[in-house]
């Protein structure tokens, strides 16, 4: 499969810091962005569209994101994470995202759904049993929150815990899960039965519960999503996260897979303005470079104007992150704010190229579909929106 | 075994080269930096798998300013084990080895291992120099380096096949293509290198005795004439006037 799948695509991309961002990143960041940069050019950009166009997710990668420490970043080594910084983070994510935003999300999946409630909310136990096989991939987590009926709105889930002695049986259904149909675990969120959310460790080999994709996506192609089904699943009690109650045990690691997106985010958005300006350069019409007629011009200018206006706000939401200030509202904000860029930056590629734009040729299409996921997942366009709008009146729009 | 590996600077493959308005130095405005990739590809990797089969250690050595720390940095978070960085400018091959050999006569290496040359200015003088000051065996070119006890095998390309051989440690090594395979540093590597020595040394003797006249670009390609399949008439006549190739 590798071998047959493998391009010979050489990978030009060039980082584009028009406002000198980088001086503002320790050399941690800096070599840390830049490794996971070579290893998105070597492992990544020479298979993704293969894999993408087959709808199938390559799964060999999980081992390479591994090895590079793409998994738990920011959790401690002696649990089996890098010990980095949230700024680090999120360069890794933005660099990822710039390969393609499902291998993005199978890093986020597993750094910030998985390995950081049991990090947060789990017992000594957990983090000694799940968290050094989450970091080197021997273990594929998921994270189950939302279901069918219930997307924006996951107070209102269905799923639920039955106690029964030394265990909880557990009955519902999620959806939407990325990793799910080869996750080894699944940290899922279930009503108890005074409806208080709980969350839990569930194994995958554990009878009544099942997994099965879902096909015929037309985004995120090359990553793995499927349901979450469980049928009396007994889930032992030394499983539960003890002190975690409510939704906002979920949302918290929410904000952190957002945090990530934001950045993630602008790096699908720098490999569109980066093709499109390299091919602007090179394709000639009327005798002279597009990249010399003025429409063109202010395509591109706009990108990389809108690009660095998300660079100078992920830094500073780093920044608050490291400092541990950061609300979810400003997540949400840039979270919002930097999908949307990248999304129209990817269409306006896509328009500078012309036909080529369409094609496998070039990553935009490939980065264009992805971010309409991108754009809905891990809240909506709008849900984030109405978060700002409670955050600045006061007043809650959601209900 | 104790193992030096030489490491220099050079600008990222894709940047745009051009001129200081006199011609006499290499503009760096708006320049990004790499660790020179035979070093780092070849000669760094090649360095650390002989450490990881036989013991020992490999230090890296750098001749240049505080800027350079980024790339020793990540020559650490790949897997040396410390770091010398001499602070001066290398402007000059004599100058940089007599550096490194100054380290090196104080320090000794059973083995020192170089990239085949810098991809920037490509002078491939500093590995010989470096072994004509320590008096050592010079393989240059090499695509294999083996080392069992005290004896290495180095294989270099030569003119229609291979040269073989063997010496006695220690040896200087300088590395081309197919020594080893480029090794990514992982997350936990950047954060140990935080830790690793890195130590700064003042430079001894004096700047170079050669003195850059100018640099000049290449000629630009010239566009390309697209000839009609029909008109073959046309596409002899440029081949055998324009081109003169017939």
């Amino acid at each position: 499969m590798e071998t047959t799948m493998k391009s010979s695509k050489v990978d030009k991309y060039q980082h584009h810091d028009y406002y000198l961002m980088d001086e503002l990143l320790s050399e941690d960041h800096l070599l840390a962005r830049d490794a996971v940069r070579d290893w998105v050019k070597r492992e990544v950009t020479p298979i993704i569209e293969q894999y993408a166009e087959k709808a199938e997710c390559p799964m060999h990668l999980f081992k390479g994101l591994a090895e590079i420490g793409a998994f738990g970043p920011s959790i401690p080594v002696e649990y089996g994470g890098g010990g980095m910084d949230e700024m680090a983070y999120g360069v890794i994510m933005q660099e990822l995202e710039r390969g393609d935003s499902g291998v993005r999300s199978m890093a986020s999946v597993q750094s910030s759904l998985v390995m950081y409630p049991i990090y947060k909310y789990g017992t000594e136990a957990h983090r000694q049993k799940y968290l050094p096989k989450l970091g080197s991939g021997e273990l594929i987590g998921c994270f189950g929150l939302t279901e069918p009926d219930h997307g924006s709105n996951p107070g209102g889930m269905i799923t639920n815990i039955r106690d029964d002695g030394d265990a909880y049986i557990l009955n519902g259904a999620k959806m939407w899960i990325t990793n799910s149909p080869v996750a080894d675990i699944a940290v899922v969120w279930a009503k108890d039965e005074a409806g208080v959310v709980r969350g839990m460790i569930v194994e995958a080999d554990t009878e009544g519960y099942s997994a099965p994709e879902i096909h015929g996506k037309w985004s995120l192609r090359a990553s793995i999503t499927g349901e979450l089904v469980f049928e009396d699943v007994r889930v032992p009690k030394d499983n539960v996260f003890p002190e975690i109650k409510g939704l906002k045990g979920p949302l918290s690691c929410l904000s952190k897979a957002r945090y990530g997106i934001a950045w993630g985010a602008i790096g699908a958005a720098l490999d569109c303005y980066d093709s499109a300006l390299r091919y602007a350069l090179e394709r000639h019409q009327f005798g002279k470079p597009i990249g010399q007629f003025q429409l063109q011009q202010k395509k591109l200018a706009e990108m990389i104007t809108e690009i660095t206006k998300a660079q100078l706000l992920t830094w500073r939401l780093g920044q608050l992150a490291n400092e541990g200030r950061v609300t979810p509202a400003q997540i949400s904000m840039a979270k919002r704010n930097n999908v949307h860029m990248a999304l129209q930056i990817a269409r306006e590629a896509r328009q500078i190229h012309g036909g080529m734009g369409i094609t496998n040729e070039y990553p935009i299409m490939r980065h264009m579909m992805n971010l309409e996921t991108v754009l809905t997942y891990e809240g909506t366009h709008d849900i984030h929106l109405l978060i700002t709008g409670m955050d600045v009146t006061g007043l809650n729009a959601f209900k | 075994m104790k193992i030096l590996v030489a490491i220099s600077k050079t600008p990222e493959t894709t940047a745009k080269i051009s001129f200081t308005p006199d011609n006499k130095a290499f503009n760096t405005d708006g320049v990004q930096y790499i660790m020179n990739p035979y070093d780092e590809w070849y000669a760094l990797v090649r360095g650390l798998e002989l450490k990881e089969a036989n013991g020992g250690s490999v230090t890296v050595i750098n001749v240049g300013p505080p800027a350079n720390d980024v790339i020793i940095r990540k020559a650490l978070a790949i897997g040396a084990d410390d770091a010398v960085r001499v602070n001066a400018e290398p402007l000059s091959a004599r100058f940089v080895a007599e550096q490194i050999a100054n380290h090196a006569k104080e320090a000794g290496y059973d083995l020192i291992i170089f990239g085949k040359e810098t991809i920037d200015y490509s002078g491939a003088l500093v590995p010989g120099m470096v072994a004509e000051l320590l008096d050592l065996p010079f393989f240059s070119f090499a695509h294999y380096l083996e080392v069992d006890g005290k004896t290495a095998t180095v294989t270099r390309d030569i003119e229609g096949g291979e040269e073989i051989a063997e010496a006695e440690l220690p040896i200087v090594v300088s590395a081309i293509k197919g020594m080893a395979e480029q090794r990514i540093p992982n997350m936990r590597g950047i954060m140990m290198a935080k830790r690793k020595p890195l130590n700064v040394t003042e430079p001894v003797g004096t700047q170079g005795d050669v003195e850059i006249v100018a640099y000049t670009l290449p000629p630009e390609k010239s566009a390309v004439k697209l000839v009609e399949p029909e008109n073959m008439d046309e596409l002899v006549s440029l081949l055998h006037e324009e081109a003169k190739v017939i």
